[in-house]
């Protein structure tokens, strides 16, 4: 009893330092950002007004632009990349498939760049004077260069092309080691059964790697109603506020306009709130399992 | 039919390929040439790396840039190994209920965009400033100390645990190691593989990191490179090549620490997913 007592207190020590720097950096800040959501002023002179800058949000034209923008980034990139991640390790799962190992690491590649890096790529790629105009006019496709990154709808795309770009390899290679663990058998059985390619990756394939799909899509969905460094440095939230993301606007109203705390405050609540409704959901859809 | 699905397959898988290989391409064969080249959409290198290895080196300093990054991401890699595994160790191995209960409490802080922690973070470090200057605002260790320590990591080391082999545990203190010799020398020299797969996702996104240094940083001999690269893409008259040589040099060393180690990544992430 005496022994088992101690070890007890010794468990508690080896989890302290964690306890101690996750409260400090993450739970002590958000009680922070909660009560800053209800101050308002410039800078650090602030005062308390209650839920006015709750109130702020639904007139704020750039709050609904940047809630907006998130949302298309959501709604369009995370199902793209979830489906294409899966084909791609359906398609190199197949052990008769040739030059396996390079479409493998060509399709991983684009996850070892920084995010940053990335960005600034895709931003002179598809930059007026870029090479996708260029290619374009030379095969005579166009004749005057598409204003990718100065239009709005357009410039959505880019950044929507760019994040599937940058993690559908990522994400395949979760499937590809899912479907190893998946026994032959299984695929022989159904195939005997007489079952078709479909039946077998809607009925074996997606609902064994469940789990892995359900991992995939909540880090992607978080990942993405997060995005910052693609808007920042791929069209700086332009043109007008069309591609300004949430946490680009709360970096604007934090740093880069007049510093408006505690209304940055109120907005940064919006994503947490958006991310424990998306998980939640996705973990409802995904069904009991986990 | 057969043959005509396979063809599909390749011609898809070729074409997938294409498009994620070429940015790289573009990006290293930009390096090679001059800014000019580089707008009229040269794809042949060219013979102006040094040139631009000159200009970023002499006038950029993107060594200093390496040198700010280089100890951000081995600071970080090395405390956050030590803190996660302590923790994610002492979780498994020294189970309660109320241990339970304070991880499960941990792990929701995985839900909390760091967006919503930014300014609070802010107006932290610019408190600690007062008392602590080499820990405040625009200091290398204010742009590490809030990334150190990840619920995921720690989630990381504690499912790895489980497939540790107790008895060692048993057989260490039969020989009068104390609790924390067990861990240093039996359990940490037995989960390499873990730590490797810690270490790569660990450095990689302390090194790739953008937001948090964006705003705690402020000086440019402070600058780590993924802010270097963003400066460079939104001058107002951007040297492409120079540009692109960055970008080249700042991929380096996250892609050969992850192809050195990819088997231990794959390892060690379905370890946690499972």
């Amino acid at each position: 009893m005496n022994h088992k007592r101690k070890s007890q207190t010794i468990g508690w020590v080896f989890v302290l330092i964690s306890t101690v720097f996750i409260t400090i950096f993450y739970f002590y800040p958000m009680f922070q950002a909660l009560l800053l959501s209800f101050k308002s002023g410039m800078g650090n002179n602030l005062e308390n007004v209650g839920f006015s800058n709750y109130k702020r949000l639904f007139g704020d034209p750039t709050f609904i632009a940047a809630l907006k923008n998130t949302f298309i980034y959501l709604i369009f990139q995370v199902p793209i990349m979830i489906i294409l991640a899966l084909v791609f390790s359906v398609l190199l799962n197949d052990p008769k498939l040739r030059f396996k190992g390079f479409f493998r690491i060509a399709i991983f590649l684009p996850a070892v760049t920084s995010l940053v890096a990335y960005s600034v790529i895709f931003k002179n790629i598809f930059a007026q004077n870029g090479i996708i105009n260029k290619f374009l006019i030379d095969i005579s496709l166009i004749s005057e260069p598409i204003q990718w990154l100065t239009n709005p709808i357009l410039a959505k795309i880019v950044i929507i092309m760019a994040i599937t770009w940058r993690w559908t390899g990522y994400n395949m290679i979760f499937y590809l080691s899912g479907l190893q663990n998946i026994d032959a058998s299984i695929y022989e059985a159904a195939r005997m059964d007489g079952a078709n390619a479909f039946q077998i990756f809607t009925k074996i394939t997606i609902p064994m790697l469940k789990p892995i799909i359900l991992f995939t899509s909540i880090t992607s969905t978080i990942g993405t109603l997060q995005i910052f460094d693609e808007t920042m440095n791929i069209t700086n939230g332009g043109p007008g506020n069309g591609t300004v993301s949430i946490s680009q606007y709360i970096y604007n109203l934090s740093f880069k306009y007049t510093p408006d705390f505690g209304y940055a405050a109120a907005v940064s609540f919006v994503i947490v709130i958006l991310i424990v409704l998306f998980s939640l959901i996705q973990f409802r859809v995904a069904g009991d399992r986990k | 039919m057969k043959v005509f699905k396979r063809a599909f397959t390749y011609i898809f898988l070729s074409v997938a390929a294409f498009f994620s290989i070429f940015p790289f391409f573009w990006m290293v064969v930009s390096s090679t040439n001059k800014s000019v080249d580089v707008t009229k959409g040269r794809l042949l290198p060219g013979s102006h790396l040094f040139e631009n290895m000159k200009n970023l080196f002499e006038t950029v300093n993107m060594g200093q840039a390496l040198l700010n990054s280089a100890m951000i991401a081995i600071a970080t890699t090395v405390l956050a190994l030590i803190i996660a595994s302590l923790a994610g160790y002492g979780f498994e191995i020294y189970r309660s209920r109320k241990k339970d209960i304070l991880f499960n409490i941990l792990l929701l802080s995985m839900m909390i965009p760091f967006a919503a922690l930014m300014v609070p973070l802010y107006r932290m470090f610019g408190g600690i400033s007062q008392t602590l200057p080499i820990i405040g605002i625009d200091t290398l260790a204010a742009a590490l100390l809030p990334t150190i320590t990840t619920a995921f990591l720690i989630f990381f080391f504690r499912q790895n645990t489980k497939m540790f082999a107790k008895e060692l545990i048993e057989a260490g203190r039969i020989d009068g190691l104390s609790e924390l010799g067990i861990f240093f020398k039996i359990f940490m020299p037995s989960m390499k593989t873990a730590y490797a797969a810690a270490a790569i996702i660990t450095f990689m996104n302390s090194w790739n990191n953008y937001l948090w240094p964006l705003v705690v940083l402020q000086s440019p001999e402070k600058q780590t490179i993924p802010l270097l690269i963003s400066n460079l893409g939104s001058s107002y008259s951007p040297d492409y090549g120079v540009s692109f040589l960055a970008i080249v040099i700042a991929t380096i060393p996250t892609a050969l620490v992850f192809f050195l180690m990819q088997r231990h990544f794959v390892a060690g992430m379905m370890g946690s997913v499972k």
